[in-house]
Order: C-alpha cells, then structure tokens, then sequence
C-alpha cells in the first residue's frame, strides 16, 4: 500500500433518466454535502413532486439519507455537515440563512429509522407539534387534531382507550405510526421518510405501507429504503444512488423492470447492495 | 505442536480441555479477590460505624438534676425595679446554690459547699435568667425545675468513669459520689434525653454544648450552596453541551472544569478569604461566605455529571424533537432536560455530599470560630457539622470524646436524610424508557 497515494476521486457520474416533473414541490439542483473533509453526495439534481412517493433506494452508505436529510435541514445537526446547491421549496432556497429551520420543518416532516416518540404520553406525542406551533386555539381543537392525527395514522382503533400511556409501552409498528400521526398533526407538505420499516416484522410493515399509499393522495414523500420490494410497493419514482451519486431516476415500473444504467440494473438484479 | 489442519478432535478436545482449567482457576481468584475487596470495605465501615456509635451513642442522654428553685425576689430583683436590665445581670446561679444547700441541710463550710454547687452544671442559671426574662412573673415563686448535672456526674453516672478509680481520675471526691448516690436512689438525678446536646450551640462545658448552631450552620450553608450551584451547574452543563460550537475555545473551558474539580479545597478556601471576605467585604464566618465557597467547590462536580446526563439522553430524542420543528431551546427544555434531571440530580448528591463534609475551606473563612450562639441568618457568625467535629475533638475535656462522636452521628443522619430526599426525587423523575 503506497502511504502517499492521493485518494482516487471518481469523476462525478452523470445522473440517467429525467430528475424533473411538471409543477415540482422542491427542486434540487447540485446539492453536495461534505462530512469535514468527506464528500458524502456529490452534485444530486431532482424534483419531488406533489401528491407522490418517491423512492430513494442503494447500497448501504451511498448518500440517500444524508440527501433526504439536506430536505429538511437535519444535517444542521452534525456540526461537521456542510451543504451547497440549491434546494428551492416554494419559490425559496432553503439553504439560505434567512430561511426558518422550525418553520420549514413544520412543512417538512420526519419519520425516522427508528421509532421513536417521546418518553410522554400518546395524547402528548400527537400534540406536541401543534402546541410548539400554535396550531390550537383551545383544547377541544388540540383533541380534534390528535384524533383527526391518529385515525389518519390508523392508530386510533388501537390506542383510543389509552391515550393516557406512554408512546413508549406500544408495539414497535404501533410507535412508527405514532410518529406518523405525530408528524400529521402538524400539517407538513413534505414527509421524509428514513427507512421507516427496518426495525419492524413484516405485518407492522405491510400496515405502513398501506399507510404510506394512503398518505400520498396528500402529501409528497420521500422515502428512504433498503427493500427493493417495499421500492416497487410503495413508490411511483425511484432514485438510485451509488458511491455518493444520484445514478438513475425514472418511473418505479421502468427502474424495476428495464433499468438504463449498468450499476441500477447490478442493483436492482441483486448482483450486489 | 501440531497444526490445526492435522489434528483429530479428539486432541483439539484436550487441549480445550486443559484451557477449561485454567479459566476456571483464574475465574475462581478474580471472584475470590472481589470478595475480599467486598469484605474489606464493608468491615471497614461497619468498623467506623460501630466505633463512633458506640462513642457517641450515650450522648444522647444526659443526667439531669431536679431541684425546687425558689425564684427569690430578694435575690433576683433586691431594689423591685422590675427592668429587663436588672432582670438579665441577676445572680440566678444563688437561686441554685440556695436550692442545693436547701437538699443537703447539713452541709457546712465553704469548701464542702463549693463541692456540692460542683454537682450542679454551672451553665444552668442560663435558663433560670432566660425563663425570668421572658416571663417575670415567676418571681415570687417556686418551681421544680431540671437541669443538667455536672459533666463529670454525668460521666460517673453513665459509668463513663470508674468508681473505685482514684479522686483525681474520678474527677468527684469521695463526699460528691455519696451526694451523687443519694440524689440517684432519691430520684433526683437521672438520665434523660439531652436537650442540650440538640438544642444548644457550642459551649465550654460539656453539659451544655449542643450541635443546633453547627447543624443550623451547614443546613443554611448547605441550603444556599444547592440554590446556587444546582442552576449554575445545570445551566452551564446544557449550554456546554448542546448549545455552544466546539472549538478550541470550549475545549479549553472544559479542560479547565476538569481541573477545578482537582484543585485542592483548601484553596477555594483562600480564594474566598481574598475574594468575598477582603474584597468584596462579605462578613466573617458567615454561611453565606460559606455557601459561595462550596458553590465554587461543588460547581465542577455538578457540571460534569450534568454534561455526562445530557449525553446519555438517546440522540434519537433530539432528532425526534428537531424533526418536528422544535426549536433548539425547546428540545432540550421539553425533552432532553427531562430525561438528564435524574443523572443532574445523582451528580448534584455528590458535589453535596463532598460540601458536607468539607472542613478545609471553612477554616479560612473564619467558620472555625467559638460561636455560643444559634445562626438566625446567612450573615451571622456560624460554624458547620465537620468543624464542629474538629474543634471538639481538640478539647481537653474527656466529655467531649463522646460530644464529638455525636456530632459525627449527627453529621451522618444529616448525610443520609440529604441523600435519601435526592435518591427520592430522582426516582419520582426518571422516567421508563
């Protein structure tokens, strides 16, 4: 091993497929993100469309979290992030210092890898958003909002009689739902999802998804997974990252059945990831 | 040996085998050591335990003398003035004699005398004077009033001193054992709970020091020090730790904060004097001078163990917080804080436990001074638990050995009390993950 051998530094691979769609919600165009001196996605150009799930798939360390983390700011976070490009959502970047971290993401909500509600009680973990945001005026309205929040989140049936626990003595699946129905009870646009099913069984995980079609009439999302088969599921657009770059993107169908790109195709036929 | 490739099973099995032995022998002598290490520590407590209760427990009771006092007005008051003056420079201590000559009617001559008023603690006329002042219309009459006996009766009583021990050890002559035997069989002279002990301040004599100015002085400055410290502490924790950037700035404050926890108290105790005594012009031996000092002692502590409470909080709490749209300060108010308090709490018993127990830093600040009297503020002159310890253990009087044991026994419920109300508050806040 030569000691003074400069890093090999691949060129910037070009992405395959169109990254645009008519009337986009957020528009990225050119987003890297350097962890110190690490370049963890490089030069990342794609629309997130209205009333749509879009699917960000590849192997492990490839930069898709770390993108779907640019959408909301949560890399401000890790103090060693840095993020350049242009993430325009609703006409502004939200890079740009003057944008409001709390504000956007109260547009832009997340549900994370792992579930994981505040150690309060059901009822609190729902109304948390709404009381940090002012969003009820009163206390008959907050309740309006949590159930309204839970039955969309199609937890109510199951936690109705015991709003009073902790968020915490629920099922794993019950708690990713609750972190659903707590992101929808502040009303965002835009739902990041971060792998939202690795730490459930199969029967948590075909509730979410239904959860997830269901949503989509309303809200764009953006979904993180290592489940091809949840990919082809859930989403109408797939994203295929590789090595910190956006390789392909294209209708779900098209991806999984007649990919373009050699390295989607490998991916896709499961010769690696 | 052979390698690995070429070796039956049944010759890998022995050569296991052989291992097993050995980790199991070295498993037996690691237990073996943690038992003795446990041993050790708890005999050694038991130990202290069981040498300062079995000094200190008898000073818990006392002997007590119970005359009738005739509240003379001739004595009291000869002119009938009546004044608060008058009434506090009385001679209260012939009010006692006269009640002891009153018991003993036939004995005569001063010598004689003088050994029977010894019987008698010389402190007692205290409380006459102070019963006179606050309610003058006890003059005029008679009351049957107790009052502690002499330290060496005490000391004779508890069978602390042996009787067949020569007069100069006995500290009582050979007249004064047969008074002490009569008032005993007669019931006068008995033991009792020593209201002294806990009611009084400090004292020259035995019978009449007490731990209430040093247990009041530690509870004022301890008070004061938690007030202080626990929300400096916490504040600076949490701003440390999830506010300010990290750089080369922050990490030389918390290199410092290590250190501070190092540095010897005996120097905080210095810088108190100059600082908040030569400086500032705090006043001498006051709690308040006091609580600083342990503030800046215990503030370390507290930092440390709250910044090590703020990093145990799951990362996912935070992220859970922001991703909802949670300000910075409010993730750490509603959620971060919250699930800290009880590791905060755990971090503040500590810093003080050690502020209990310090003596050091007080010396220099003057809270090692003879003080009779009961702090009623922050400002006034105070002494604490361990000082007290200190300047009793130094005293000449053999009934103070025992005093000074109590006063550690004190010292000790204080502890515990302190660290049973934080382990209590710090179950009511931990929350089930």
């Amino acid at each position: 091993m030569l000691m003074n051998a400069q890093p090999e530094v691949a060129p910037v691979r070009a992405t395959v497929g169109d990254v645009t769609v008519p009337n986009p919600l957020m528009t990225c165009r050119n987003v890297d993100v350097w962890y110190g001196e690490k370049q963890a996605i490089r030069a990342v150009s794609i629309d997130i469309a209205r009333a749509q799930v879009l699917a960000m798939i590849g192997p492990s360390g490839c930069g898709k979290s770390t993108f779907l983390r640019c959408l909301n700011r949560m890399n401000d976070t890790i103090p060693s992030a840095r993020v350049t490009g242009e993430i325009v959502f609703d006409g502004r970047d939200i890079q740009n210092k003057r944008q409001d971290v709390v504000q956007l993401r109260s547009r832009v909500g997340m549900v994370f890898q792992k579930p994981n509600p505040f150690p309060k009680s059901i009822f609190e973990n729902v109304a948390y958003g709404p009381r940090i945001h002012g969003l009820a005026a009163d206390r008959s309205e907050l309740d309006e909002i949590v159930t309204e929040s839970l039955k969309r989140a199609g937890l109510w049936d199951e936690v109705k009689d015991r709003l009073a626990q902790p968020g915490t003595s629920l099922s794993g699946g019950q708690q990713q739902r609750l972190c659903i129905a707590r992101t929808l009870a502040v009303n965002p646009e835009v739902i990041l999802m971060d792998e939202p099913c690795s730490a459930l069984d199969p029967i948590a995980t075909a509730r979410i998804e239904d959860l997830i079609d269901e949503l989509r009439r309303t809200y764009a999302i953006v979904i993180v997974t290592h489940s091809m088969q949840q990919a082809a599921r859930v989403s109408q657009r797939t994203a295929y990252f590789h090595l910190g770059d956006l390789i392909e993107v294209g209708p779900t169908d098209k991806i999984f059945t007649n990919p373009s790109h050699k390295l989607t195709e490998d991916y896709i036929t499961g010769r690696f990831g | 040996m052979n390698p690995i490739s070429t070796r039956t099973p049944k010759e890998t099995q022995l050569l296991v085998a052989r291992s097993l032995r050995r980790r199991y022998r070295s498993e037996f002598t690691f237990r073996a050591l943690g038992v003795l290490a446990v041993s050790l520590g708890v005999l050694a407590v038991f130990g202290l335990f069981g040498k300062i209760i079995a000094d200190g427990a008898s000073v818990f009771r006392q002997s007590y003398v119970t005359l009738e006092v005739n509240y003379d007005p001739a004595v009291i008051d000869p002119e009938g003035q009546r004044t608060p003056e008058a009434l506090a420079t009385a001679d209260y201590q012939a009010l006692i004699k006269a009640a002891l000559r009153e018991k003993f009617p036939g004995v005569e001559g001063r010598a004689n005398l003088r050994e029977l008023y010894q019987l008698v603690s010389s402190g007692s006329f205290l409380s006459l004077q102070r019963a006179v002042v606050a309610d003058p219309r006890l003059i005029g009459t008679r009351t049957r009033l107790t009052m502690p006996a002499d330290d060496s009766v005490d000391m004779f009583i508890k069978g602390q001193v042996d009787r067949n021990a020569p007069v100069a050890e006995r500290r009582l002559t050979d007249q004064q054992v047969a008074w002490v035997d009569r008032l005993t069989a007669a019931g006068i002279l008995k033991l009792q709970l020593n209201r002294e002990f806990l009611g009084n301040g400090d004292s020259r004599d035995p019978e009449q020091a007490g731990v209430r100015g040093a247990l009041l002085g530690s509870l004022l400055t301890l008070g004061l020090t938690l007030l202080l410290s626990f929300p400096i502490g916490v504040a600076a924790a949490i701003y440390l730790e999830e506010f300010s950037a990290r750089n080369r700035f922050t990490d030389l404050i918390e290199i410092n904060i290590n250190n501070l926890a190092a540095v010897p108290s005996i120097v905080f105790g210095l810088l108190g004097l100059a600082v908040f005594i030569g400086l500032f012009g705090m006043p001498r031996s006051a709690p308040l001078v006091g609580a600083l000092v342990l503030t800046l002692l215990t503030l370390p502590t507290v930092i440390i163990a709250s910044r090590s409470a703020l990093k145990a909080v799951p990362p996912s709490i935070r992220e859970a917080a922001l991703g909802m749209g949670a300000s910075q300060v409010q993730t750490v108010m509603h959620h971060v804080l919250p699930l800290a308090l009880p590791g905060m709490l755990t971090g503040a018993i500590i810093g003080m436990a050690r502020a209990l127990g310090e003596s050091a830093p007080l010396l220099m600040i003057g809270m090692v001074a003879f003080i009779v009297d009961v702090p009623k503020g922050l400002t006034d002159a105070a002494t604490v638990l361990p000082v007290q310890v200190f300047l009793w253990s130094d005293l000449p009087e053999r009934a103070f050995v025992a005093r000074t044991s109590g006063a550690i026994i004190v010292l000790l419920v204080f502890l515990v009390v302190m660290n049973a109300t934080a382990v209590y508050l710090r179950n009511r806040f931990e929350k089930r993950w």
